[in-house]
């Protein structure tokens, strides 16, 4: 109590700007990547005008100046340069700045702390910290666009040499930008991840056994490890390329004899942890809800965890499927493809596993589980069209195509971002103490997920077809006009996802005053963090919690309820605990 | 269930790693440290593997004795860094101030000398790129060999310098008392950390020098 009421004394800049408690930063980053998302939706809006209505006057392009849209009497017309620009932006905001500090930032933070019963992340000035490095990253990712030459161009995997000179890409200090905003956040990720470990390994409350962790910690910890190990890789690669743009060397310039390849391989030597940073926490996240909307235990807890080791140690072994189309050994693709077929057998478990949790349950489609539901069903189509894509004579076929986009929607935006509605949805009362409205929840969950089908589906079909991914102009190849009405129809699906979000924002909104108030347990959940008000006060717990069990124990004969709070005394030892709760240390 | 949930060893706090959250945070850090290098390292062995013409002989460009010398003061300072340790888990105020100050005497000898490498080498044209360093002639190759030699070296330097601002604020404090032989945390975790940046010379000086 002691600490609750020192927070009031603090003045209202370290309260809520300049904070160490790990929830008010959990709200920082669920606003900025909120507003990242937006950014990232409105850019792959542009987007899909220009696959859609190619070179016709954009809506509102006016707007724009000159270096991005051609202005003709009818209207701006899009730029090709701008397009390069829209595409490379939209995947790195998407990825750096609205998915992952989603699931890391906000999660990450909010449930750590709470779920294993500890006050506060073990190094909160390192938290916070990270948030304002990852932030100015952010600003300054967007600030690339008002510079000239305009914002990076070379795609979010900054192929060298294309990144590697502004000569051909026409894009000079965008690209640079690029480069120094991505360290800055690998930066803020790293002190995240360093946080995260250090509180898991050594903050547990009294009771709170690895085996008795919410997986939605579980796999926030091995993405941890994930971003540990794999960021330091990417600030290698990006400070070599940011040395060939300014300083001269030729690490990846063949003009030297540098080798672009070795781009390839660093990259995706990072970029495929972080393709399982980018899913892990949401598998995570998708298993909580799952249990508490079916009301039952998860099912086959240890394999969960087990199937969370194994995807984040396997994927060190496949970035090469990547790879399959750059000129690599063709012996390694072999290799390649098997390992990453193997992934397959930890993804299917985890399904199966969610499969047999809501199995027989007594299901609650609330909104959070509906979106978890969302989460399973589409994560399975990602996870098949995955499996063509890792096999390498299929991969020669569609690889660079809509096939490659349409996969990586369903497992990022059908996977990720449903998981994030659910966990949001779900945890929004530990943030503002209230609860987000059930029926508009309710509205946008399905119209998302029937246009989100509507809109990434056909691109299987125009990229089996033969769609390239970066084009800026598909009719000027006759063999892809006939698909110029699929392109249409994906275009004006996309507008009404992207106008139906704004059903979420209103409910997120509306409901940090209006929404009716959560009290500790709305779900009627199991784990460490609904045991306290919502929101928890600074300091988390009055008494260090002692846990008794696990976190799943939905419908237990033993008692009345069908939920069990992990700190709940057992019956027997209600009458005399042996264990007096200690307060807590300050 | 007639059995409690939770058997006695449970019930007792979970003691973690039994290492203090700074400690196990610095170990952590180094693990990422071990990483970067590596990423550094890994494209020195590709690049000096698929051009091996681009790279000199040991010794052709680089100066070998200086360095050596120069390895052996960093060594040396990781001697000094255990002997404030030392004095300061036996509640030697004086002895940790002392090593402390030798430690980063070193450490800025070690900076101090490669800096001076790196302007005698760029006088020599061993620079990525003449034109950009206003060199007449740049040696053949450079723009590799150069290009990982000083990303990979003047990295480890950066760490080194990082290193001696930290341990100016641990002097600093020890002057203000703040260590004693029950707290020395600070003092242990700075050792860490350098201990891993000579380890990582070590490495450094075997690969781009030696071999």
């Amino acid at each position: 109590m002691d600490a609750h009421a020192h927070a009031h004394e603090m003045p209202w800049i370290r309260r809520y700007v300049f904070s160490t408690d790990h929830k008010i930063i959990a709200i920082q980053f669920l606003l900025m990547s909120l507003f990242f998302l937006v950014v990232g939706g409105l850019l792959a809006a542009m987007i899909r005008w220009q696959l859609g209505f190619p070179s016709e006057p954009m809506p509102g392009g006016m707007l724009l100046p000159d270096e991005m849209m051609a202005p003709t009497p009818a209207g701006a017309i899009m730029l090709p340069e701008f397009y390069n620009s829209l595409v490379t932006m939209h995947g790195t905001i998407m990825i750096f700045f609205a998915i992952m500090p989603l699931l890391v930032g906000v999660f990450g933070n909010l449930l750590i702390p709470l779920q294993i019963g500890a006050d506060d992340m073990a190094f909160p000035r390192l938290n916070m910290a990270s948030f304002w490095m990852a932030f100015p990253a952010g600003l300054l990712m967007l600030v690339s666009f008002a510079v000239e030459g305009g914002a990076a161009g070379a795609g979010w995997t900054s192929y060298a040499p294309l990144s590697a000179s502004g000569e051909y890409t026409g894009v000079y200090l965008g690209q640079q930008l690029w480069l120094i905003s991505l360290t800055i956040l690998g930066f803020a990720s790293l002190a995240g991840a360093v946080n995260y470990i250090t509180t898991i390994i050594n903050m547990r409350a009294p009771g709170m056994t690895w085996f008795r962790m919410p997986l939605a910690t579980w796999a926030l910890f091995i993405t941890a490890i994930l971003i540990l190990l794999a960021i330091p890789i990417l600030a290698g690669a990006l400070i070599m390329l940011l040395f060939d743009q300014t300083i001269g060397t030729g690490f990846f310039l063949p003009a030297s004899d540098g080798e672009p390849l070795l781009w390839q391989h660093l990259f995706w030597f990072f970029g495929h942890p972080e393709v399982y940073i980018l899913i892990l926490p949401a598998m995570g996240i998708t298993s909580d809800v799952l249990a508490n909307g079916a009301r039952k235990p998860v099912f086959g807890y240890h394999a969960m965890v087990l199937a969370i080791v194994s995807i984040a140690f396997l994927s060190w072994i496949v970035w090469g499927h990547h790879m399959f189309q750059s000129g690599m050994n063709p012996m390694l693709g072999t290799t390649f493809m098997i390992t990453t077929m193997v992934i397959a057998v930890p993804s299917a478990i985890k399904v199966f596993n969610w499969l047999g949790t809501i199995y027989k349950g007594n299901i609650h489609l609330h909104t959070p589980m509906l979106h978890a539901l969302g989460f399973v069903s589409m994560f399975i189509i990602g996870g098949l069209s995955g499996v063509f894509m890792a096999s390498t004579p299929v991969d020669v076929y569609i690889h660079d195509t809509y096939f490659i986009v349409a996969h990586i929607h369903y497992v990022l935006f059908g996977g990720s971002l449903f998981a994030i509605f659910a966990g949001v949805t779900f945890w929004y009362p530990k943030m503002f103490g209230r609860l987000m409205n059930e029926k508009w929840g309710r509205i946008h969950f399905w119209l998302t997920l029937i246009l989100y089908n509507l809109v990434f589906w056909p691109m299987h079909s125009i990229g089996i077809q033969g769609h390239m991914r970066r084009i800026y102009d598909p009719t000027q190849y006759e063999f892809l006009q006939p698909l110029q009405p699929i392109n249409q129809f994906i275009t004006v699906c996309v507008f009404a996802l992207v106008a139906v979000q704004a059903i979420y924002a209103l409910n997120f909104i509306i409901s940090i005053w209006k929404g009716k108030k959560a009290g500790n347990n709305p779900w009627h959940a199991n784990s460490l963090e609904w045991t306290v008000p919502s929101p928890p006060p600074h300091g988390n717990f009055e008494l260090v919690p002692i846990v008794y069990r696990g976190p799943y124990e939905y419908s237990a004969p033993d008692v009345e309820e069908d939920y069990w709070l992990q700190d709940t005394p057992p019956p027997s030892e209600t009458a005399a605990p042996a264990l007096e709760p200690q307060p807590v240390a300050d | 269930m007639s059995q409690p949930a939770a058997s006695t060893a449970d019930r007792h706090p979970m003691p973690g790693m039994m290492v203090y959250n700074v400690k196990l945070g610095m170990w952590i850090f180094l693990l990422s440290e071990v990483m970067f290098f590596t990423a550094l390292i890994g494209s020195y062995i590709i690049l000096r593997f698929a051009h091996p013409d681009h790279f000199a002989e040991p010794g052709a460009v680089l100066n070998v004795p200086l360095t050596a010398f120069n390895t052996f003061v960093l060594i040396c300072s990781s001697v000094s860094m255990v002997k404030a340790y030392a004095a300061i888990t036996q509640g030697d105020q004086k002895g940790l101030k002392f090593w402390l100050l030798v430690t980063i005497l070193l450490g800025t000898f070690f900076v101090g000398v490669q800096v001076y490498e790196y302007i005698i080498l760029a006088q020599e044209g061993f620079v990525p790129m003449a034109e950009l360093y206003g060199v007449a002639h740049e040696i053949e190759g450079a723009a590799l060999y150069g290009a990982t030699f000083y990303t990979m070296t003047g990295f480890h330097g950066t760490h080194v310098t990082i290193g001696i601002l930290c341990m100016w604020f641990v002097l600093y404090r020890a002057w203000q008392g703040k260590y004693s032989a029950d707290n020395y945390g600070g003092v242990e975790i700075m050792g860490l950390y350098w201990h891993f940046v000579d380890l990582v010379w070590i490495i450094l000086f075997t690969i781009v020098y030696l071999i």
